[in-house]
């Protein structure tokens, strides 16, 4: 009969080594605790805002470089996805440009007569995108994980230019707004997250509403608060509203695309029509990003 | 742990904090995407104990939360937990198991989203109690139970040490 030692971990459930465990532990969750209570708390300008500041500019370079080590493989997921789809992609992409051609044409005559009416009653305007703003290009460098955050990370921050409530688009539309600003990093969020609402109209009709996140889902958006009498199609393209009221003012420039409207329904009870929207920018897979910075700002 | 086998362990938990930020996060299959930081972190508390777990799991969450400039701290107090619990399940009812990562990895990854919505909740987040706990937990779960093995696999090649045995405090009777 022999007698061997049996390999175990270091610390058992019993005595010196549980209570070690223990205050390990409790130390690290309490360290938690704390900080998300400072965080949380102290807002954009408290104690640890220099410090999360200071840790994403350390970590942007790493962020960036994970991110251009990744970018072949996603485009190349992206290129053998849209194999699949090529063909009738392009038979339907060649009926829009027909059909955008037409209504280019008529477009730039609206856009002279539009300029000469505008000077001839003095019109007074407010910004308007694209012309009274300066894009600042910026690479997606982090995604938070989980349903709870529809957000992005920029590589742009503050020495950019770039402000808390600055509107942020792609070239097919609009994609959020900036919350959070460091020196080199900023987190947008987009448009589906829970706590987004931009007004917006029909730009056939005019009619106003707020465009929203559809409950339940993750990338769908709805306008709310459009009225009954409110004819809207679907088909119907969504854009900003841009609307100034007093000293207040939207935080979103007139005139940016956000959406086509994919289905249009309403109830006897409800006061409002329920308008679902399909967001022109595909916003799970952005690579990369425009900030628009007010002109004058950057003068 | 040696300061050899910690240094590969905080490279590991760096590298998936990173990837998890910056690409796994937009890998969104099925409305979930997976969390292999998640994995990493109950991987090493499987294959270190419980405390390295709930160390390097706050390590990593930190990483995330500065990364993403998310509120500092929920993702370092749900992972801390989940390296921890990982840990304990390897010291006690797991050990020795070979499908041991499985069940962690499938039940951690369900406690931590509940623990996360919850979370979230306290704070005053507005998220929607169906979205965060079927429709993105649900694909996330297969996600993370496929990605258990390999990385298991990669964490133990990476932070194994064979000479346990050195520390050891009970006798075995071999007839």
């Amino acid at each position: 009969m022999t007698v061997r030692r049996i390999p175990t971990t270091q610390l058992s459930s019993r005595g010196a080594g549980a209570l070690r465990r223990r205050l390990a532990v409790g130390v690290l969750v309490l360290l938690s605790l704390i900080l998300i209570s400072l965080s949380f708390r102290s807002g954009d300008d408290g104690p640890l805002t220099g410090v999360q500041s200071a840790g994403s500019t350390v970590l942007r370079p790493f962020a960036v470089g994970f991110e251009r080590v990744a970018q072949p493989f996603r485009d190349a997921y992206s290129w053998a996805d849209s194999l699949f789809g090529a063909r009738s992609d392009a038979e339907q992409l060649r009926a829009e440009v027909r059909e955008l051609r037409q209504r280019a044409i008529q477009s730039e005559f609206a856009l002279q007569e539009n300029d000469y009416l505008r000077r001839l009653l003095r019109y007074l305007d407010g910004p308007r995108f694209p012309g009274d703003f300066e894009p600042i290009a910026a690479e997606v460098i982090g995604r938070p994980a989980g349903a709870f955050a529809q957000a992005i990370v920029i590589a742009a921050g503050s020495r950019n230019g770039v402000r808390v409530n600055d509107p942020v688009v792609t070239a097919d539309g609009l994609v959020g707004l900036v919350t959070r600003v460091t020196q080199g990093t900023a987190r947008i969020q987009l448009l589906t997250d829970q706590e987004a609402a931009v007004s917006a109209v029909d730009l056939r009709t005019s009619a106003p509403g707020i465009v929203r996140h559809a409950r339940g889902t993750r990338e769908t958006l709805v306008l709310d608060r459009v009225r009954k009498q409110d004819v809207i199609r679907v088909g119907d393209e969504i854009v900003t509203a841009g609307w100034r009221a007093g000293g207040l003012s939207s935080l979103y420039p007139k005139g940016i695309p956000i959406g086509e409207v994919t289905s249009v329904g309403q109830t006897d009870t409800d006061l409002f029509q329920q308008v679902q929207i399909d967001p022109y920018v595909d916003l799970g897979s952005l690579d990369a990003v425009l900030v628009l910075v007010p002109a004058e700002r950057r003068r | 742990m040696s300061a050899g086998r910690a240094a590969r362990a905080s490279a590991l938990v760096f590298a998936a904090a990173m990837l998890q930020a910056v690409i796994v996060s937009s890998l969104v299959l099925g409305g979930g995407a997976p969390d292999l930081l998640l994995v990493v972190v109950i991987s090493l508390g499987l294959i270190r104990g419980a405390v390295p777990g709930a160390i390097f799991g706050f390590a990593g969450g930190l990483l995330v939360d500065l990364i993403t400039l998310d509120t500092l701290g929920i993702t370092s107090l749900v992972l801390t937990l989940a390296g921890f619990w990982a840990g304990r399940y390897a010291e006690t009812t797991g050990r020795g198991r070979g499908l041991a990562p499985l069940v962690a990895v499938g039940a951690i990854t369900v406690l931590a989203g509940v623990f996360g919505f919850v979370l979230h909740y306290m704070l005053g987040d507005d998220v929607v109690a169906r979205h965060a706990l079927v429709t993105a937990l649900a694909p996330a779960l297969i996600l993370n139970l496929l990605l258990a093995l390999p990385v298991h696999a990669l964490v133990r090649a990476t932070v194994h040490e064979g000479e346990a045995a050195e520390l050891s405090r009970e006798v075995e009777v071999v007839v």
